[in-house]
């Protein structure tokens, strides 16, 4: 296995001496994060910084808030195994701390931020479709300036995002929702743990009394350049009634709306109908979803 | 301006290609100069002569290289040693007591959950981390919490009785042993 190549290793104490250090440094510097994708770079894909950035020793990037707002901010250098194991996350989107939880391995999980996994940008990228479906907006910052982005348009594409040199992705951030929301992420892989997502589908819903659709979001995994959302498919769901027949119908609109590709890992033709069938399993499995941490041996069963 | 600037930006950062960094191993500080980019598990092994973790993969997926840092198990083939300045971390050297194994250790032995033993190591790592949170693990757990380890001969089941039989242990008064560091401080 390739060893990495020296390089020279800062770990500023201060947002700002990050992204200054960033501008000052040579083109080849990194930010650093929990490591799990770029070392993986470093090892197998040829990057040989000449200085790695440390985000890890910045007071206040990590932990997870409730706003008195009822919005919840993430810190983008908590790890997935604080978003799978932190109370709030698990008591109000039991989904997204499961999508964390299925990110690799245990060990994985202690290094592996939640920052790093949308700065990847990977289109398989296990935690972004559940924030998407909660409408979770980036904050950013270039050490003077903060701004905020939507997911949508932070990424640009496999391994690309809107992120200006020298800036910082600092939190995530979930708007306050509905108190009857509910949500469901499914991540199709061979395995059942330590593997990429094949299709991955990450659903919210409020629903009135009477099922009716009040709102709904679709996002999905691993089928387009970058996660997305269904947007046909939710609006399809408005204001309709979820039954089976209006599940599998916005699980066909959707199926139209992704563009996978073949690859090791999957033919394009059975991704585009695991996202129809893997739609219609989400939102019944939402609308029957009962709060609380889900066991790793449910994860995206078939439970309606 | 610009000088000032830059004054507040090295005090405030500290960097090298040779970074000292202070760290507790297995119960001992250590201070020394290392290469930031030398892979903690390289550190290990060739500098500090700790031969017990392994390299399976290199790439954080068979979980051979598993060491505790900061109380949380890891792959130290995906950390550098430049991140190390303040770290505590157990190595499977620091695992048994001084004149005794540790529980899992002999679990293991009884239940013939060893072949090469070239996993053990990182397995046992990951297996007393479980143990630390949930002395009680069901079979689900042992496997979900052993799920980043491979294992290339010995088969799961036995390694899984293994854990179960060692969480028994534990419970009746076969105590988790101090590390050898701590003894020794
Ligand atoms: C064995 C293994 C299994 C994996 N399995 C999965 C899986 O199942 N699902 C999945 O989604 N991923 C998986 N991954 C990928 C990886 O673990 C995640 O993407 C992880 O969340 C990346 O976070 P990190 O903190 O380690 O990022 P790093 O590797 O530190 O950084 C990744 C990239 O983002 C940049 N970056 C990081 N943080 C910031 C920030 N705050 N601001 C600006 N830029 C930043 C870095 O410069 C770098 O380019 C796996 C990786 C491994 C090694
Ligand atoms: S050698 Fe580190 S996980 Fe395989
Ligand atoms: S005993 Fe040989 S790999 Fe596990």
């Amino acid at each position: 296995m390739r060893r990495p190549v020296p390089f020279e290793l800062h770990q500023p104490r201060a947002v700002a001496t990050a992204c200054e250090l960033k501008h000052q440094l040579p083109q080849k510097s990194f930010f650093l994060a929990g490591g799990t994708d770029l070392v993986i770079a470093v090892k197998e894909r040829g990057l040989s910084p000449d200085s790695l950035i440390d985000l890890k020793r910045i007071p206040d990037l990590a932990g997870v808030a409730e706003d008195t707002d009822g919005s919840l901010t993430i810190g983008a250098l908590t790890t997935l195994a604080e978003i799978e194991s932190s109370a709030t996350i698990v008591a109000r989107y039991p989904f997204l701390a499961q999508a964390a939880g299925e990110v690799g391995s245990l060990q994985i999980r202690n290094r592996a931020t939640i920052g790093g996994n949308i700065a990847n940008a990977s289109p398989s990228a296990d935690t972004i479709p559940s924030l998407m479906a909660l409408n979770a907006s980036l904050r950013i910052s270039d050490g003077a300036n903060q701004r905020s982005s939507t997911l949508e348009d932070f990424l640009l594409g496999p391994g690309q995002t809107a992120l200006r040199d020298g800036e910082i992705l600092t939190a995530v951030v979930i708007p306050p929702t509905d108190a009857r929301l509910r949500g469901e992420f499914i991540k199709l892989s061979p395995r059942q743990v330590m593997d990429l997502a094949v299709v991955g589908v990450a659903v919210t819903l409020v629903t009135d009394e009477r099922s009716r659709v009040e709102a709904a979001a679709i996002a999905l995994g691993a089928v387009a350049p970058t996660p997305i959302r269904a947007g046909a498919a939710e609006g399809h769901l408005l204001g309709r009634v979820l039954d089976d027949d209006l599940a599998e119908a916005a699980g066909a609109i959707g199926a139209d709306e992704c563009s996978p590709i073949d690859d090791v890992r999957s033919s394009a033709e059975y991704r585009r109908v695991m996202v129809r069938v893997l739609i219609k399993r989400a939102l019944l499995n939402a609308a029957a979803r009962a709060p609380g941490p889900i066991p790793w041996r449910q994860r995206g069963r078939k439970r309606h | 301006m610009e000088t000032t600037r830059k004054e507040a930006t090295l005090s405030d950062a500290p960097v090298s290609a040779e970074p000292t960094v202070t760290f507790t191993l297995n119960g001992e500080r250590h201070s020394m100069r290392v290469p930031a980019h030398r892979l903690l598990l390289d550190l290990l092994r060739d500098t500090l002569g700790l031969i017990g973790t392994k390299e399976g993969c290199g790439t954080g997926d068979c979980g051979a290289c598993t060491v505790v840092l900061n109380g949380r198990p890891v792959n130290s083939c995906l950390v550098f040693s430049g991140e190390l300045d303040d770290a505590v971390l157990e190595t499977i050297e620091g695992v048994n007591g001084p004149d005794r194994p540790h529980p899992l250790q002999d679990a293991f032995v009884r239940h013939g959950a060893v072949q090469c033993g070239y996993c053990t190591p990182g397995i046992i790592m990951m297996a007393r981390s479980l143990l630390q949170e949930n002395p009680s693990p069901s079979d689900d757990d042992i496997r979900f919490a052993l799920s980043g380890n491979l294992c290339r001969c010995t088969g799961y089941r036995a390694i899984v009785d293994a854990v179960r039989s060692a969480a028994e242990d534990m419970k009746h008064g076969h105590a988790e042993p101090e590390s050898v560091g701590d003894s020794r401080a």
